[in-house]
């Protein structure tokens, strides 16, 4: 029988591999092709280059300030976008009174679960175009127009945001800015998933646990956090590579699609200017290639570092 | 009946779950973009091949198609659906699918080396790098067109042209780009409230300091501008240096010549934008092109820097009574060239190399450089046409002072093109642009800057070198 299942299996899957193959993989491919080569872009004509392209790339300054750039979003778009859904998912799930009904959320936890959800049924250039508003580096702008009101900030100097490179603990403001959005519209979507795997832990585990004596901090980081870890793992991997992109926010919201003077340049954006503007699609595509494969091997230091012993309940 | 299988395996949910994410990692950010780079064989075209005659110069065959993809931006796209009828007329056995889109190079760069457009009008922000499609080899030379006779009137079409416009769209000695626009570019005043308050439009840099404490007085910000988009403080700069140093200055610019950037006077001619951003002349505010335009007719700064497009991208919000006006950007006294404007022909279009009805994409073009056309394209977008004589019969503030400040202006136009050679410049010059308007920048500190990306340039063998003559 386990023959016939093979086929079965195979006969399924056929269709959907063969799109597959057909309409990702195999662009994959052509795209590595085409990093080895000079092509523009604009003619059906390229020159082998052998690994010219790899080499150049080692030493651009532009792919350099990205990569920093990128890595500085790999550390904090995770980060902060993980501890403000956990904080909520836990808030939402069992930070509320105790009662006879058992270990339970907040008060109109079910209405707050909709409201940070939204901004994960916007796409993101509708997010960009909205925070364009919130930012507005004028008075007309929701905060600064809020902060000019309220006298703090003065109206000849409003916060230029998106359009401010100087450095904020080291880093451009523009990224902390564009920071607050991605963490913003991605929390809600990892406090459901967090949610639903706190749901999925058994309440006598807590009740247990309160019974022990544990308050609140300590059920959240002995028995919460723990039993959430591969939940967590796997949210930052696709955190990870949500922040290796952020090209959407990049490409809306800064000045010069990269600017202002290269305070928010990132790979995307680095291969989108060599590829498009300058009609260095070859170039573009080796470093695309090589941003696929950081990207991989970052995936799989992730999980490799995150896996052990699970608990099964 | 329901088939349940017997033995799955060790295909457990979670090892799927794992395999799934596995498989999820393929589709990692990069590789979205990586598959832009995909390409294919392109597919033999069906070639005109209609008898020619003075009415059909280029030999348009009956019932062929021609596709023609119109840029809708700040000029809109009616006037294009005028020149279809005008087309029309003359060829009604061939059909014309007009599209407009402000999404060019998206659109169409996916296309050229394949199936094209016949027609593409390669404009806005999202435009095909010029000097990459020609160095590719992606878009027709049109020296062809230029020779032709005009479609209404006498002579050849390069006859019918303002002057400048075959320069502008001619790259190492062919006609590629034909741009259908001239705009003039300088600073906009509404002359109605300058009027009211007894102010005088200034034309040097020291009438303008004198002026600007005025304006200030009354709760006004003396100039503003776009501060997103490089390119448009960009042409304040170049009009500066341009206009204290002479074309030669410009021209060795454009063409990287060692420390042309450091020449006598570029950095005096441009200490004077240095210093109205000191002394908190401009409007606060990191604003984009329409956001300054709207605070400019709202009345919050007195001045702006922009084309001649404006009346017609704002033309929506434009208080009743306000006289956009079009003055020349400010020169200093000794400067060498003090009465050149800064116009351009702009707005081109280009024939895609693979297109397959070539022909007819000429024919169109020679249908929209018409008199009829160009005088309806001044009528409906209030900027004028690259043909002479558009804006004669339109009866509007902002045209007729371009119009006077083209007449009154020196012997040659402004120009510069190092933009337009080099993107890399482009980008560097874009955003230096913006950071001497946002006082992080002294004019030496951006020549300096400028003379580096310059040099970066022409060191680099990988990108293709120009060269500007005229």
């Amino acid at each position: 029988m386990r023959h016939g299942v093979a086929r079965f299996v195979t006969g399924f899957l056929a269709l959907p591999v063969a799109l597959y193959l057909f309409y990702v993989v195999w662009p994959f491919a052509q795209a590595a092709g085409y990093s080895l080569t000079d092509w523009g872009g604009y003619s059906d004509s390229q020159n082998f280059v052998g690994l010219d392209n790899y080499v150049r790339l080692l030493s651009d300054e532009l792919i350099r300030k990205a990569f920093w750039h990128n890595v500085f979003f790999l550390v904090t778009v995770p980060l902060f976008t993980i501890a403000l859904a956990l904080f909520l998912a836990f808030l939402l799930n069992v930070g509320g009174r105790e009662d006879r009904a058992g270990i339970r959320g907040v008060f109109g936890s079910a209405l707050y679960k909709v409201i940070f959800f939204f901004p994960q049924v916007l796409s993101l250039v509708v997010i960009a175009v909205m925070w364009q508003q919130i930012y507005r580096t004028d008075q007309q702008g929701l905060i600064n127009g809020l902060l000019i009101k309220i006298g703090l900030v003065d109206a000849d100097n409003p916060i230029a945001f998106t359009a401010d490179p100087e450095p904020f603990l080291g880093i451009p403001a523009v990224l902390w800015w564009l920071l607050l959005i991605a963490v913003w519209s991605g929390a809600g979507f990892y406090m459901v998933l967090f949610s639903a795997a706190m749901q999925s832990i058994p309440k006598d585990i807590y009740e247990a646990a309160i019974l022990d004596g544990a308050g609140r901090f300590h059920t959240f980081f002995r028995v919460t956090l723990p039993l959430l870890r591969d939940t967590i793992s796997v949210a930052w991997v696709y955190l990870g590579f949500i922040a290796l992109d952020m090209y959407a926010l990049v490409f809306v919201m800064t000045p010069s699609q990269g600017g202002p003077n290269h305070a928010s340049e990132i790979f995307a954006s680095v291969i989108q200017f060599n590829a498009f503007q300058k009609g260095q699609f070859g170039y573009a595509c080796a470093i695309a290639v090589a941003l696929a494969i950081f990207t991989i091997l970052l995936a799989a230091v992730q999980l490799r570092i995150t896996r052990r012993e699970r608990i099964e309940f | 009946m329901s088939v349940t299988p017997e033995n799955i395996g060790d295909l457990s949910r979670r090892t799927l779950l794992q395999r799934a994410a596995a498989a999820g990692l393929l589709a990692t950010p990069a590789m979205g973009l990586l598959s832009a780079c995909a390409g294919s064989e392109p597919e033999k075209s069906d070639t005109g091949g209609g008898a020619k005659s003075k009415d059909n110069p280029f030999g348009v065959k009956d019932g062929s198609a021609v596709k023609v993809v119109i840029f809708n931006g700040g000029l809109g796209d009616q006037w294009a659906k005028e020149d279809k009828v005008i087309f029309s007329a003359k060829h009604p056995n061939v059909t014309v699918n007009m599209s407009s889109t402000q999404k060019i190079k998206t659109e169409e760069q996916p296309k050229m080396a394949t199936q094209p457009s016949d027609l593409v009008m390669n404009s806005g922000a999202d435009m095909m790098d010029r000097s990459t499609l020609i160095n590719e080899g992606a878009i027709e030379p049109l020296d062809d067109l230029l020779t032709a006779p005009a479609w209404d009137s006498e002579g050849t079409v390069a006859d019918s042209l303002l002057p400048g416009t075959v320069g502008d769209g001619t790259q190492n000695g062919k006609f590629y780009v034909v741009n259908v626009a001239y705009t003039v570019w300088g600073n906009w005043y509404n002359a109605a409230l300058f009027k009211k308050e007894g102010w005088q439009a200034p034309t040097t840099w020291d009438e303008f300091f004198a002026l600007a404490p005025k304006i200030k007085a009354k709760g006004m910000a003396p100039y503003v501008h776009d501060a997103a988009h490089g390119y448009y403080p960009r042409w304040g700069l170049m009009a500066s240096i341009w206009k204290a140093c002479g074309k030669q200055v410009i021209v060795d610019i454009d063409n990287l010549k060692e420390n042309a950037w450091k020449a006598d006077g570029v950095v005096k001619a441009l200490e004077p934008w240095e210093k109205l951003v000191k002394d908190k002349l401009l409007l606060p505010g990191k604003l984009d092109h329409t956001q300054s335009q709207q605070a400019w007719l709202d009345g919050k700064a007195a001045f702006i820097q922009v084309g001649t497009w404006l009346k017609n991208e704002m033309a929506a919000t434009i208080p009743p009574g306000f006289e956009l006006t079009l003055s020349d950007y400010w020169h200093n006294a000794d400067d060498k060239a003090p009465k050149d404007v800064f116009a351009a022909s702009g707005e081109g279009f280009v024939v895609p190399s693979k297109a397959p009805n070539k022909e007819a994409a000429k024919e169109f073009l020679r249908a929209i450089l018409s008199k009829a056309g160009s005088a309806k394209f001044a009528e409906l977008t209030k900027s004028l046409a690259s043909t002479k004589g558009s804006g004669d019969n339109v009866q509007d503030t902002a045209l007729s002072s371009a119009n006077t400040l083209m007449k009154n202006g020196g012997s040659e136009l402004i120009s510069v093109k190092f933009q337009d050679f080099y993107a890399d410049l482009d980008k560097e010059s874009q955003n230096l642009s913006e950071e001497l308007m946002a006082g992080r920048l002294t004019a030496q500190q951006f020549v300096d800057k400028m003379q580096a990306a310059a040099d970066k340039v022409a060191k680099d063998s990988s990108i293709k070198k120009q060269t500007r003559t005229a």
